[in-house]
């Protein structure tokens, strides 16, 4: 219980996460209800259409939660997040694969459909023990950190840094959206993995599952929000921060910079990871696209827009754009991309700190002080 | 090679009776109307060797798609298509009519066998008469069907020949005939001209014959087929050169404007693609409605056209939005992607999402045959000059000229260059013109590769960042070697790993080199760098 | 200042009288077609032709007294959103039936969406087959209707030599796979066929050309059977052309390029090579006559062409209309059960019927290039061909046949089992 306090004590200290947390327990708490016991047609009634686009977006903050982490805190600009949420997406993809067994168009009980059809003859290796859950959820948090930790190992011990370390996740992301583009991967090519049945033997269509997972993803969106704060208000953060203004100082004082950084950016990927595997059982498609350079590239958008460096920022930031897009495309869809284009212009010109910036002034500054005064405090408990 | 057959009939002077060759003829102008493609061919055939002296003009009218009947009452003719109407005038000439809507004539309808098949005829008429590329298409051509009875046409044609290269083609065909011959002093000289060519009917043949004959022929045979594989194999070699190079060039073209915006200036410039596009898109206004009769100079007007457009635009950008965003690189990526939205928007309203056609001109199309093994493509070999050319004048540009000067002061040093009395505001927002006025130049000779649509400029921006940073921030040299490394190991790669891997592999391959040397292959040096 | 205030606010409030009073009364048609991203380029132009039938059923007096309304989203090319999209449509607009979807992949996103809400979709591309939805009607070819006939052709013409390139995605892989087969059930060597694939909008075809021509150069006469996707077709076609490979040398037939992909080419180079579909603009017919014309009168540019997908959504369209006026109502499950042997004449002359299997039977026409940039017809088959969901030339799926009435009532029913598998409703 202490540990909990502690745990959580930098979450709720801050004002505005405290807000936005109160902001998604009370959605969490309405919409299921509206949703499930409010009749269809009712005016209070909130369609499984809404909820889906709701479930959609918090993934989405998670994602963007998970880059201001390393890209507001670390100050790593990575293009390429993307394919931690892609891969995330797709341990998750093939596990609910695995749950269709002989209920594809084909029959076959050990196949895919689209491994039937372009004749493979049996199940490759790396899908064997995505029929388990456990194994595939192990999955979506294991297959993110290795490549981040392996990426991130060679690139921060040969101090790769600013743009040319966003230009390589760039081209990592590229690259793995023409590898899974590749039919003879056996990830379903540019059709991906589709048609799911159920989840853990629910029926993934039903009300009911849906906004289980609904839950889900406002828990864990909370969670990560905790771990994030914990982490940059805590020591290693301050170390990070002080990565993030001045790197060759911080290497200086003899702090290992480069183990720093694999922390956060490992972190951060588990956090895109878990974001991607929640996202795909409620839009029912994983494909390549999600590895699209483009992609990455908006996720960078959200937390611009939103505020980096203030981890709420990034949250409401993905939130805005998402939903813009949303309404645009279904109001105005021949012109929607002017909209969606001068509304990038318009923020960066004349708001600077993001959303973040316009509702708490000097956020980021207020955290910090605010990080100082809850360092200095506890520092004098433990002396 | 029944057609040649015809004709030589008509070279040796065998005379049919008068009075059944106008019958057959006109028979035959009546089976272009009525009959099935079959049929066609054989009264092409007709026409062909009727010695009518209109022959070859209908031939060639019906092989370019200008012959055509009225469909009231079924008279051949030419037709021309003037502001959507047809006018129409008979084959002799003596009828015409104007302004027929589409479906009052129809086309004599030719389909590919046809079509080659007209080819050959035109061609063997020409085969003596005709001009220097018709006369060496016509050898050529030859080549996969001669047999022993062109002999005799060749040897005339040989006669009268006096181009050197067409006199080699046309004794390259008397040999393909004479290596069938199993004595020894008619195949020995012809398999040593046939040695020597590269041309794969020759391969073919000799492949073909390899277990025929005399054991000593077929040795020599063989040995000819290794020495001529010998050669196809280093002529390939020398082709995928050409093709990384060629490769390499359009990845030059299209990243040495971001090398200036991005590189030198530091904005994470997203629009670099879209400002190809409207190079591009200038190119297609000044083809189709500027100058819509001059195909092969409307390319050339383009490059200076394009450069104005797009460096307009590219100061514009900077003037309203950029200039604004100095000192806060990764601002400039979420506004500089905001404008490539709009920008493609933008497009798609005023010319629609279709991509647009742009014609090659006739100086650009068609290829170079080095020899029979490797022929180079005229439009490749003039982008990769073209691509040579732009970047030596920018270097020329940043090292020699005034303006150069002041560019590099305010980059390397900006309240230095301001205090010297440098216009900064002035010289930033001309660099950037400058940087986007070489991406339009890029958009025009890409116009000639690839599709002019809204989408033109996504397809390229990843690769274009790729290689400024693969090539070294901040430096021009590291661009241009890096464009032409990538392109050739690219093209190495693709024969043995296919195209997709090879990209990939590619992209691995930066990954893993930037580990090695963190800034790119020609790191700028100094204080610059933490700038 | 304040009257006109008044009188905005007047304004405002009638229209969304009328709006409320019209919603009650129209049928809603749900248009989803990419406007913007990679697909536009293709997607647009059926936008606009849902839309023109939407204004000339409204013109001839609307389906059953009501009139008809579009509802036109955006989808983006994204193929996640395309899926949201469809349940906006049919959960929050209501709408009675969608026309739209082109890739694949973005009609296997919107398809448990479009089954789980029991709507009606109608796809208007060819595409691969292997798929029979209760909820989707396919009035593009299925690959019978496009791919094997093709061949035929091309046989007939002495071809011995094969080279299958396609763009790697899943239509161009089981068309190649259905072609591979067919040519070695008909006695073609395994040398003798040369399969290749390219990534999406590949544009360096100078490695790949060189190859082909290699490949052809080996005395036997070679044809490409080419399923490069959109937009790798332009340097495809360049590249072909430079390098002095000709129609009348080496062939090029096409199941992905139209008119209006040849609208952005510059045709001189490609005469003579060839395309199969179900439409060309050439057609010679009273019906294509009038749908060109009203489709520049509503376009206001005499200049665009009409394609294979138009003419399917033309007829997707016509037969929904029909089926309504048969059914007398909107409801999916009438309707559906209304469209089975609707005839529509299509706009080749001959009639077009909707099978119980959901596909089309329609003529295959094989036409060349021309200058101009439209198809010379060359060939077409007697009569109509049925679409076959199920191709015969795979092994797994030879098994399976698709017929949507009693007593199957199954989409894929496989005939050696006699079960139904892996249905959602």
């Amino acid at each position: 219980m202490e540990y909990l306090k502690a745990f959580l004590r930098p979450t709720i200290r801050d004002v505005a996460g405290r807000r936005m947390i109160m902001i998604l327990a009370v959605v969490a708490i309405v919409v299921p209800i509206l949703n499930l016991a409010v009749p269809q047609g009712h005016f209070l009634h909130v369609s499984t259409f809404t909820v889906t686009l709701l479930g959609k977006y918090i993934c989405y903050a998670m994602l963007a939660l998970a880059l201001d982490l390393v890209w507001g805190y670390v100050g790593i600009l990575s293009l390429g997040h993307g394919a931690f949420f892609a891969l995330g997406g797709y341990a998750m993809g093939m596990y609910l694969m695995r749950q269709i067994g002989d209920r594809g168009v084909y029959g076959n009980p050990d196949l895919p459909d689209f491994m039937v059809f372009l004749n493979w003859q049996e199940l490759p290796w790396y899908w064997h023990g995505f029929d388990q859950f456990w194994f595939a959820m192990l999955m979506v948090i294991l297959i993110p950190a290795t490549l981040a930790f392996v990426f991130g190992f060679l690139a921060f011990r040969s101090r790769v840094s600013g743009v040319y370390l966003s230009i390589i996740t760039q081209a990592l992301v590229y690259s793995l959206m023409l590898a899974f583009f590749l039919n003879d991967l056996g990830f379903g090519g540019n059709n991906g993995l589709t048609d799911f049945k159920d989840i853990l033997g629910f029926n993934i269509q039903a009300d009911g599952t849906r906004v289980v997972i609904f839950l889900a993803s406002i828990f864990f969106l909370v969670l990560f929000y905790a771990i994030c704060r914990f982490v940059v208000v805590s020591k290693a953060g301050r170390v990070l921060v002080s990565i993030r203004d001045a790197e060759p100082k911080t290497r200086f004082i003899g702090y290992r910079v480069e183990n720093y950084k694999l922390f956060a950016f490992v972190l951060s990927a588990i956090i895109a990871g878990v974001a991607g595997a929640l996202y795909v059982p409620q839009v029912g498609i994983i494909n390549p696209g999600e590895f699209s350079p483009i992609n990455s590239i908006e996720i960078v958008i959200w937390v611009a827009l939103g505020g980096r460096g203030t981890l709420y920022g990034a949250v409401l930031g993905a939130l805005i754009v998402n939903y813009a897009k949303t309404w645009f495309t279904g109001a105005f869809p021949e012109v929607w991309l002017f909209a969606l284009g001068a509304l990038f212009v318009i923020s960066t010109l004349f708001f600077p700190k993001g959303v973040a910036g316009i509702f708490g002034g000097k956020a980021l500054d207020a955290f910090n002080r605010a990080a100082d005064k809850y360092r200095k405090r506890s520092g004098e408990a433990n002396s | 090679m029944k057609i040649v057959h015809r004709l030589m009939l008509l070279v040796l002077g065998a005379v049919l009776s008068v009075s059944s060759l106008a019958d057959e003829y006109s028979d035959a102008l009546n089976t272009l109307i009525k009959g099935n493609f079959k049929e066609k061919a054989k009264a092409v055939e007709v026409i062909a060797a009727s010695g009518n002296e209109q022959s070859v003009v209908i031939l060639e009218s019906m092989l370019e798609g200008n012959l055509f009947y009225r469909r009231s009452d079924n008279l051949l003719g030419f037709a021309e298509l003037v502001d959507k109407k047809y006018n129409f005038k008979s084959l002799d000439g003596t009828e015409t009519e104007e302004g027929l809507g589409k479906r009052k004539v129809k086309k004599v309808s030719v389909n590919n066998s046809l079509r080659k098949q007209l080819r050959g005829l035109i061609a063997g008429l020409q085969l003596i008469s005709g001009t220097k590329a018709q006369r060496k298409d016509a050898a050529l051509n030859m080549l996969s069907t001669v047999d022993e009875s062109m002999v005799p046409l060749l040897n005339s044609a040989l006669k009268q020949e006096k181009e050197n290269s067409i006199k080699k083609l046309l004794m390259l065909n008397i040999a393909m005939v004479d290596i069938d011959s199993n004595d020894e002093k008619i195949w020995q000289p012809a398999l040593s001209t046939l040695r020597s060519s590269l041309e794969s009917d020759v391969r073919n043949k000799l492949v073909s014959i390899q277990e025929v004959g005399p054991e000593e022929k077929q040795q020599a045979i063989t040995d000819a087929l290794q020495s001529i594989e010998g050669k196809v194999n280093f002529y390939g070699g020398v082709e995928n050169i050409f093709f990384g190079l060629s490769l390499g060039s359009v990845l030059l073209l299209a990243a040495v404007g971001l090398a200036i915006t991005f590189g030198v200036m530091g904005v994470i410039n997203m629009a670099h693609g879209e400002m190809i596009m409207l190079g591009a898109y200038t190119t297609f206004v000044i083809q189709t409605y500027v100058m819509p009769n001059w195909v092969d100079g409307s390319v050339l007007v383009a490059i200076p056209v394009a450069f104005m457009v797009t460096g307009a635009f590219g100061i514009l950008i900077e003037r309203t939005v950029i200039r604004y965003l100095y000192g806060r690189p990764l601002e400039t990526l979420l506004a500089t992607f905001g404008l490539s939205l709009i920008l493609q928007q933008l497009v798609r309203t005023v010319f629609s999402p279709l991509n647009q056609s742009v014609a090659t001109p006739s100086w650009m199309s068609g290829s170079w045959a080095v020899n029979g093994a490797l022929s180079l493509t005229y439009n490749r070999l003039y982008i990769i000059g073209f691509s040579l050319l732009v970047f030596i004048g920018l270097i020329f540009l940043l090292r020699r000229t005034y303006f150069g000067l002041q560019m590099r002061a305010v980059t390397q040093n900006r309240p230095m260059a301001s205090s010297m009395g440098i216009r900064t505001g002035w010289v930033d927002a001309l660099t950037f013109g400058l940087g986007s006025g070489v991406a339009g130049i890029a958009g025009v000779a890409l116009s000639q590769l690839t599709n002019v649509g809204p989408n033109l400029g996504q397809g390229y921006i990843i690769d274009s960042f790729m290689v400024v940073v693969f090539g070294g921030v901040g430096n021009l040299w590291g661009t241009l070697v890096a464009a032409f490394s990538l392109g050739v190991v690219n093209k190495f790669l693709e024969p043995v790993a296919g195209a997709v891997l090879a990209k990939i592999l590619v992209l691995i391959f930066i990954i893993l080199f930037i580990q090695k040397r963190p800034r790119g292959m020609f790191a700028l040096k100094g204080r610059a760098v933490d700038g | 200042m304040k009257k006109t205030i008044k009188s905005v606010g007047a304004a405002a409030l009638m229209t969304l009288a009328a709006g409320i009073a019209q919603a009650a009364d129209t049928i809603k048609v749900g248009v989803l077609h990419s406007l913007s991203g990679t697909m536009a380029i293709s997607e647009t132009t059926l936008k606009d032709t849902v839309l023109m039938m939407i204004e000339e059923q409204n013109k001839a007096g609307g389906l059953l007294g009501k009139k008809l309304e579009p509802v036109v989203v955006d989808p983006a090319s994204n193929w996640p959103l395309f899926a949201e999209k469809t349940r906006e449509l049919l959960e929050k607009e209501k709408v009675d039936v969608i026309f739209g979807c082109w890739t694949s992949v973005s009609r296997k996103s919107v398809l448990p969406v479009i089954e789980e809400l029991n709507g009606l979709l109608f796809y208007p591309v060819q595409y691969e087959g292997e798929e029979s939805s209760k909820n989707v009607f396919y009035t593009g070819a299925a690959p019978n209707q496009q791919a094997i006939p093709a061949v035929d052709y091309l046989a007939a013409q002495g071809v011995e030599r094969w080279v299958l390139a396609g763009t790697d995605y899943v239509y161009p892989r089981t068309t190649n796979k259905i072609l591979e087969a067919y040519l070695k059930d008909s006695g073609v060597a395994e040398a003798d066929i040369m399969i290749n694939y390219t990534p999406f909008g590949h544009s360096d075809w100078q490695t790949i050309v060189s190859d082909i021509k290699k490949f052809g150069s080996a005395g036997k006469k070679t044809a490409v059977v080419s399923t490069i996707n959109g937009d790798a077709n332009v340097p495809f076609y360049k590249e072909l052309g430079n390098q002095g490979v000709s129609a009348e040398d080496i062939p090029v037939v096409a199941f992905s390029v139209g008119e209006e992909e040849l609208s952005g080419f510059d045709t001189a180079p490609l005469v003579g090579h060839l395309a199969a579909w179900n439409y060309f603009m050439s057609a010679e017919s009273e019906e294509n006559d009038e749908f060109i014309e009203a489709w520049h009168a509503f376009i206001g540019d005499e200049d665009r062409v009409t394609n294979d997908p138009m003419e399917a959504t033309y007829i997707g369209f016509k037969m929904w209309a029909k089926a309504v006026e048969k059914a007398g109502t909107t409801d999916v499950d009438t309707v559906r059960d209304a469209i089975y042997g609707v005839v529509v004449p299509n706009l080749t002359g001959g009639y077009a019927v909707m099978n119980t299997n959901h596909h089309l039977t329609k003529p295959v026409l094989i036409g060349e290039i021309q200058e101009d940039g439209q198809f010379e017809t060359v060939w077409q088959t007697d009569g109509g061909v049925i679409g076959d969901a199920w191709t015969d030339y795979l092994a797994e799926s030879a098994k399976i046949v698709a017929d949507w009435t009693a007593p199957i009532t199954c989409g894929n029913y496989n005939i050696e089992t006699g079960t139904c598998s892996g249905q959602n409703y």
